[in-house]
């Protein structure tokens, strides 16, 4: 029982009926769209061999797509498409979240539907086909008084393996903005708070085995026919979609989102904010996960209302700007650049989290390395190693030109583990970042920056254009401007990496929220 | 004789073989099938016996020479309707698995749009007269008869929208030997009784001159002969003289193992 006493669980459980019902009606409906258009699909192309080879083929080729990267590709897609139809209609939607979520899981679930389907009906007896055009059927009545009833059993074997699919997969829509149970997941690797991890998993896969049952139910009731079970099987399925209902019509209008990228500082500022806009008598929301590229833009669109983002990120990455000004002079500038898209940006919340060049204290005096100029000297035989995005971000291409690095070997880690790595010496230099509470307690020296290669990165509040003058908002959050210092956020993280009871974001933001306070 | 209920005139079908060759199912055939009568067809695999049949209610359609129905170029009807007033017995019965006895039976007037309480009787009336009534067959699926009681099911299907013709593609072939004397013998004595317009296909001589008022005999997509059962045996063929060798030796042999056998 003590394991069940630790607090993560009842956090865990608390956030359920919303991870859960976003998850079910964001799975139910692409799974629905996903019979409506390959049902027929599969009947059109039965007998066209041209049209069904194509159909499988382009299946297939969906399915290799890794379910993150197809959802992914979904944001820009609507994004583009949503810009057209304002362009040319005078309209748009939101390309965050639901729809791309739905849409690509619709696209995912396709393959087993067509598949079993185009197998069901084409392997029927000849001699069954025959007599039903003997007693006088049309095509239409043979199909559906003969064909989809013997072809049932594999079809619905089909659509049953499409679900579970689907249910798994829909875990994936976390990072462009589809709440779902992949948020304990995201949440539990990023501050390693494997009780969440545990929970989004297990819950996922009693969903889909749930589901399973009750399409089996229904198949039963259908072969054997047995109206009472499929009755059954439909009422447990109309449940669900009953249960997934409620929280949208629950859902006020006036609630806050605040949303959070992929790493554990910002699930916590994430829910710093939070907790300051309830205890402002606002209502709120979080929505974590969210892939770099993706925030911004939900920001832009008023699918989120706040975010922290960071200086640098926004200046290189979003405004694509070359030069690196001083601190100061950046931050006014994108003030500037953000307010022309209707963005504001509140204030600094007071610290940096920077890229750094990062490697052992001890290490770097032994060998004389105090900046990234006397790394230079030394990198074509050390092996550097950075998250999943450093090397491709512009930051690291004006590292490489203004000091000609050039390292023997670069890797991409896990954020989480790269501090410990280069502490063990499996990598010699990590391109690790400045807030992160590790840099401590690993004993790792951040070297220095003497050409001002990577910008400043102070972390920012900002505000959707929905929310620019938005009176009861800004109020609430102005406590934080100015008032989260390096070491404060340093030991958040650190806090918030740790895996016991203290260490979730919702407790690690509570104590940060007390140090602000004390510290004034 | 009155005028006949089927016609074949100079029809011809030819399909296409695997390796694009076309292979002759029907050649030139003509044949008239008189209201009320009993034709059998009789043909080895492959002699267009079935092609013929399937030519009758638009299962297929002839490549050359005119079918005709009650008078009626069948390319002028509706090949949907033209197969609900027509009645099809099935090789094996071809009853549709998911379905129970009595909705076998009673799917062509569903289709035809016959009320609930019509079709119910029909169904009871049917099952009695293919002599399945009692033991609550009506709700047994097709799986739970026996061959013998699946095809008898196949005729009452075949009969359940009152149709004055009925196809039957080789319909007892793969019963017991004594089921099929009594299946065959039952339908002889409804074919009678109903008035019906019957063309049956088998490979089995005997059957045929012990159901049919007149046999066909196929070869190669044609019509070899064509007659009374007596006519057939003036014929001089050497195939259809082969095929009556048959029945006539089990005959003698029957006659001479069971004394008194031929008296009737």
């Amino acid at each position: 029982m003590t394991m069940f006493s630790d607090p993560r669980w009842t956090e865990a459980a608390s956030h359920l009926p919303d991870y859960l019902g976003s998850h079910l009606r964001v799975s139910l409906a692409a799974l629905a769209l996903g019979l409506v258009t390959s049902l027929p699909l599969a009947i059109l192309a039965r007998h066209r061999p041209l049209l069904r080879g194509t159909m499988l083929a382009v299946a297939s080729i969906v399915q290799t797509v890794p379910g993150l990267a197809l959802l992914a590709l979904f944001y820009p897609l609507l994004l583009a498409l949503a810009s057209l139809t304002f362009a040319w209609f005078g309209f748009d939607f939101s390309a965050f979240g639901f729809l791309p979520a739905m849409l690509a899981l619709a696209l995912y679930s396709m393959l087993p539907v067509l598949r079993n389907t185009i197998t069901g009906l084409n392997s029927l007896d000849d001699a069954l086909l025959e007599a039903a055009r003997g007693v006088g059927m049309t095509p239409p009545q043979s199909l559906f008084k003969v064909e989809l009833p013997l072809a049932l059993p594999v079809i619905m074997a089909g659509i049953r393996t499409s679900a579970v699919w689907v249910i798994g997969t829909a875990t994936l829509s976390t990072p462009i903005g589809q709440t779902s149970l992949g948020n304990y997941i995201f949440a539990g690797l990023q501050t390693q708070n494997w009780v969440f991890v545990l929970f989004g998993c297990v819950a996922a896969a009693v969903l889909a085995l749930a589901v399973d049952q009750l399409l089996a139910l229904i198949e039963s009731g259908l072969a054997r026919r047995k109206p009472l079970r499929t009755a059954l099987g439909g009422a447990g399925i109309a449940a669900l979609v009953a249960v997934t209902l409620t929280p949208v019509l629950a859902r006020s209008s006036t609630t806050y989102v605040v949303g959070a990228k992929t790493f554990a500082e910002q699930y916590v500022l994430s829910q710093l904010i939070a907790q300051r806009l309830h205890a402002a008598g606002l209502t709120a929301t979080t929505r974590e996960g969210l892939g770099s590229s993706v925030i911004f833009d939900a920001l832009a669109n008023d699918d989120i209302d706040v975010y922290v983002d960071y200086s640098g990120t926004l200046w290189v990455n979003q405004f694509h700007r070359k030069e690196i000004p001083p601190r100061e002079q950046l931050l006014a500038e994108l003030k500037t650049l953000l307010a022309k898209r209707n963005i504001t940006l509140l204030g600094a919340l007071g610290f940096e989290n920077a890229y750094a060049l990062v490697m052992p204290r001890k290490r770097a005096e032994a060998l004389g390395i105090h900046s990234i100029a006397d790394l230079a000297t030394r990198a074509g035989s050390f092996s550097i190693a950075g998250d999943y995005e450093f090397f491709s971000r512009p930051e690291w291409a004006s590292l490489r030109n203004a000091y000609g690095l050039n390292f023997r070997t670069q890797r991409q880690m896990q954020p989480n583990f790269m501090y410990a790595a280069v502490a063990a010496g499996d990598v010699d230099v990590i391109a690790g970042y400045t807030s992160d509470g590790l840099i401590a307690k690993y004993d790792l020296v951040v070297l220095d920056d003497p050409k001002r290669a990577i910008p400043p990165y102070d972390a920012i509040l900002l505000l959707a254009p929905g929310r620019a003058h938005d009176a009861t908002l800004q109020p609430a959050l102005r406590p934080l401007i100015g008032r989260i210092d390096i070491g404060a956020m340093r030991e958040a993280n650190l806090r918030a990496s740790g895996n016991n009871a203290n260490s979730s974001p919702t407790s690690v933001a509570r104590w940060l929220w007390q140090r602000i306070e004390a510290g004034h | 004789m009155t005028a006949p209920l089927i016609c074949y005139a100079h029809v011809s079908k030819s399909f296409a073989d695997g390796a694009g060759a076309r292979v002759v199912a029907v050649d030139d055939v003509s044949l008239d099938v008189a209201d009320g009568e009993f034709l059998a067809i009789v043909g080895s695999s492959g002699s267009g016996k079935t092609t013929l049949l399937r030519l009758a209610n638009r299962l297929t359609d002839a490549d050359a020479g005119t079918v005709t129905i009650e008078g009626e170029d069948v390319r002028n009807i509706d090949p949907v309707g033209l197969r609900r007033r027509i009645g099809y017995v099935f090789q094996s019965g071809g009853l549709f698995p998911h379905m129970s006895v009595a909705d076998n039976i009673g799917i062509t007037p569903r289709l035809l749009g016959w009320p609930a309480g019509r079709i119910a009787s029909r169904v009871a009336e049917l099952l009695a007269l293919v002599r399945l009534d009692g033991d609550g067959h009506r709700h047994r699926m097709p799986h739970e008869l026996s061959g013998g009681q699946r095809q008898r099911v196949g005729v009452a299907r075949a009969l359940a929208a009152e149709p004055r013709i009925v196809l039957m593609d080789e319909p007892f072939g793969a019963l017991d030997p004594l089921t099929r004397d009594a299946l065959g013998e039952d339908y002889r004595s409804l074919h009678r009784q109903l008035g019906l317009t019957t063309v049956m296909i088998t490979h089995d001589m005997t059957e045929a001159l012990l159901l049919a008022d007149r046999i066909a005999v196929m070869r190669g997509g044609k019509l070899l002969a064509l007659g009374r059962p007596a006519e057939l045996a003036e014929s001089r063929d050497a195939y259809v003289l082969e095929l009556l060798r048959t029945p006539r030796r089990q005959a003698e042999r029957i006659n001479t193992l069971l004394p008194g056998a031929g008296a009737a």
